[in-house]
């Protein structure tokens, strides 16, 4: 399962941060979480929870998810539109010519640690 | 109980596994060792090909084979009666391989001078190709009864190749609607570079095609020429 292999590098990463920041033990992890970004945050937070339970330092940690909106760029009007609910075709002007401009992120924000 | 601070991360956990798999190709260049990342659905045919594989090579370099399967063992002792050393990654449930898994894959087959290292990824054609395992080359594998439209719907596979097999080509006779210039057209619209072979793992045809290229790309390899491939773009 995806979620799952990415908890670990989440859980690895923070467990990095935290030894570099004398931290005893680690309350909260914000990830920001692209809308495209290919995983599901429901089944993140069920893994994450299994997860930790068999870290030290952070066993108790709650993982929070701020979402990214996915917006794609029409390379030929120019146009920044929504990527859900319009995919690859742009609803301005119908052209297939577009990139996504934001939406696939996956990024530990900020832990909360003492 | 202390004080709760908040420490400013913001680091990509895909930033991370291109930084292991940079470290990891730079070890295995040093080391002399070509790794190949072989990735499909289930079922493609990625054992079988590299049993044939290793039985037209094995007698030119030394081989190692890295197994990567939720469970079971059987492709690997498969692998070791065609003649190379091969080693089963159980990667519990995961449906990829990132890099640092690859690299203790890679510490469990041993430290024996191998010339080609092949890792069969998990039989999957999404998760894997959004990790870099660290390998020089990836290779995909779709077989003819997956149809000719798999390059549509997985995009991401299809770019993140440098080669592209298309398997099971003895059974065109009976998927005839698979066309294999469409498919081919499909996979250059995406990955313009990309090396497109067609062949039957069953009964051997295009394998010297095949072959030719992985001699190729070793001895590129071994003279510094060969180029690390770009880092898997989500
Ligand atoms: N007809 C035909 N069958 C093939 C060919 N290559 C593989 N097969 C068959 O396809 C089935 C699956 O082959 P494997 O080599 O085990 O496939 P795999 O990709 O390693 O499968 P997993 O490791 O389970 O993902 C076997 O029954 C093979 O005999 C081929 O070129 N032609
Ligand atoms: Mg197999
Ligand atoms: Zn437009």
């Amino acid at each position: 399962m995806h979620e799952l292999g990415v908890v670990f590098r989440v859980i690895r990463q923070v467990e990095e941060i935290a030894a570099e920041n004398d931290v005893t033990r680690v309350e909260s992890v914000t990830l920001s979480l692209g809308e495209v970004s290919s995983v599901i945050p429901e089944y993140l937070i069920d893994c994450w929870k299994w997860a930790v339970k068999r870290t030290e330092v952070m066993r108790e940690a709650e993982l929070k998810i701020e979402p990214i909106p996915a917006i794609t760029h029409c390379d030929a009007c120019g146009t920044d539109y929504p990527t859900i609910p319009h995919g690859k075709i742009c609803p301005r002007c119908g052209s297939g010519e577009t990139w996504l401009k934001q939406g696939n992120e996956f990024i530990i924000k900020q832990i909360e640690a003492e | 109980m202390g004080d709760l601070r908040v420490i400013e991360v913001k680091r990509s956990i895909f930033e991370d596994n291109n930084r292991d798999a940079d470290r990891l190709r730079d070890q295995l260049r040093r080391e002399n060792t070509l790794l190949i990342n072989l990735m499909s659905s289930p079922g493609a045919g990625k054992t079988t090909l590299l049993r044939r594989t290793i039985a037209l090579i094995r007698d030119e370099m030394k081989l190692g084979v890295m197994e990567a399967d939720i469970d079971g063992e059987v492709d690997a002792r498969a692998i070791e009666a065609a003649g190379a050393k091969a080693v089963q990654i159980h990667t519990g449930g995961m449906c990829h391989l990132d890099a640092d898994m690859t690299r203790q894959g890679l510490a469990a087959l041993g430290s024996e001078a191998f010339d080609l290292v092949v890792l069969e990824n998990v039989g999957n054609l999404v998760c894997p190709a959004e990790f870099d395992t660290g390998a020089m080359r990836n290779v995909m594998l779709l077989s003819v009864p997956e149809g000719d439209d798999k390059p549509l719907k997985y995009p991401l596979m299809f770019k993140n190749c440098q080669v592209a097999l298309i398997n099971k080509c003895d059974t065109l006779a009976v998927f005839d609607d698979f066309d294999c210039e469409r498919v081919k057209a499909r996979i250059l619209d995406r990955n313009p570079t990309c090396r497109v072979f067609f062949i039957s793992a069953k009964t051997g045809e295009g394998f010297e095609a095949w072959t030719d290229w992985l001699r190729e790309a070793l001895s590129q390899f071994r003279g510094g020429k060969l180029d690390a491939p770009v880092h898997f773009d989500a």
